[in-house]
């Protein structure tokens, strides 16, 4: 049985995760544009599937404003409703 | 009068005149029914995330008036009755939409939000 635990002299650092922030509230962003298709892509995975709440750090509110957003881009061909590494 | 804007996908095969004359007979159509055309922006072709009837291009046209509640019920039907639009999608805005495209359209907004995921 391969030892693969590696034995660290000192403890991993076990790197903080950044607080993560509703940028619609700190920016004060109202109102999601559904034909604004770069910054859509942020809410989006390689899949074209959309983030969940706790990846893309949303508010209940603006996370359902960005989804119907998502889907009336997928409904009007701007964004694949699924595909391949498109990042 | 409430604000919608009309999305529109037409065949790529649409040349210049025809794709003009389509924006201007549904602008005259909204003008008739008494409603104000606020903003036309024609994108022109572009490449569409996946076919749609068969193709993989479309000329698209975002076209934002002002009009009574019941005269989409109108447009819809005359949009469905043309077979030159592949897809067509209207939604209503509400005043932050409404601000927000005042502000694309003067350049105010230049969304310089440094995002991560």
């Amino acid at each position: 049985m391969a030892r693969n635990e590696i034995k660290y002299l000192t403890a991993a650092k076990l790197e903080k995760p950044k607080k993560k922030f509703c940028r619609f509230k700190k920016y004060g962003i109202k109102y999601v544009d559904y034909k604004d298709v770069d910054f859509l892509k942020k809410f989006l995975n390689e899949q074209g599937k959309m983030l969940p709440r706790r990846l893309s750090g949303n508010s209940l509110k603006y996370q359902r404003k960005v989804s119907d957003a998502i889907k009336k881009s997928r409904q009007m061909a701007l964004l694949p409703f699924v595909t391949d590494l498109f990042k | 009068m409430n604000n919608y804007e009309l999305m529109m996908i037409f065949t790529p095969v649409l040349s210049e005149e025809e794709f003009k004359a389509a924006q201007k007979k549904y602008a005259t159509m909204v003008a008739d029914a008494g409603g104000t055309t606020v903003n036309s922006n024609p994108w022109g072709l572009k490449s569409l995330a996946y076919p749609v009837q068969k193709k993989t291009t479309g000329i698209y046209w975002v076209y934002e008036y002002t009009a009574s509640p019941d005269f989409n019920e109108k447009i819809k039907i005359a949009i469905l009755r043309d077979e030159q639009v592949m897809r067509h999608m209207i939604t209503k805005l509400d005043k932050n939409a409404v601000e927000y495209n005042v502000n694309k359209r003067n350049g105010v907004f230049n969304k310089s939000k440094n995002v991560e995921v």
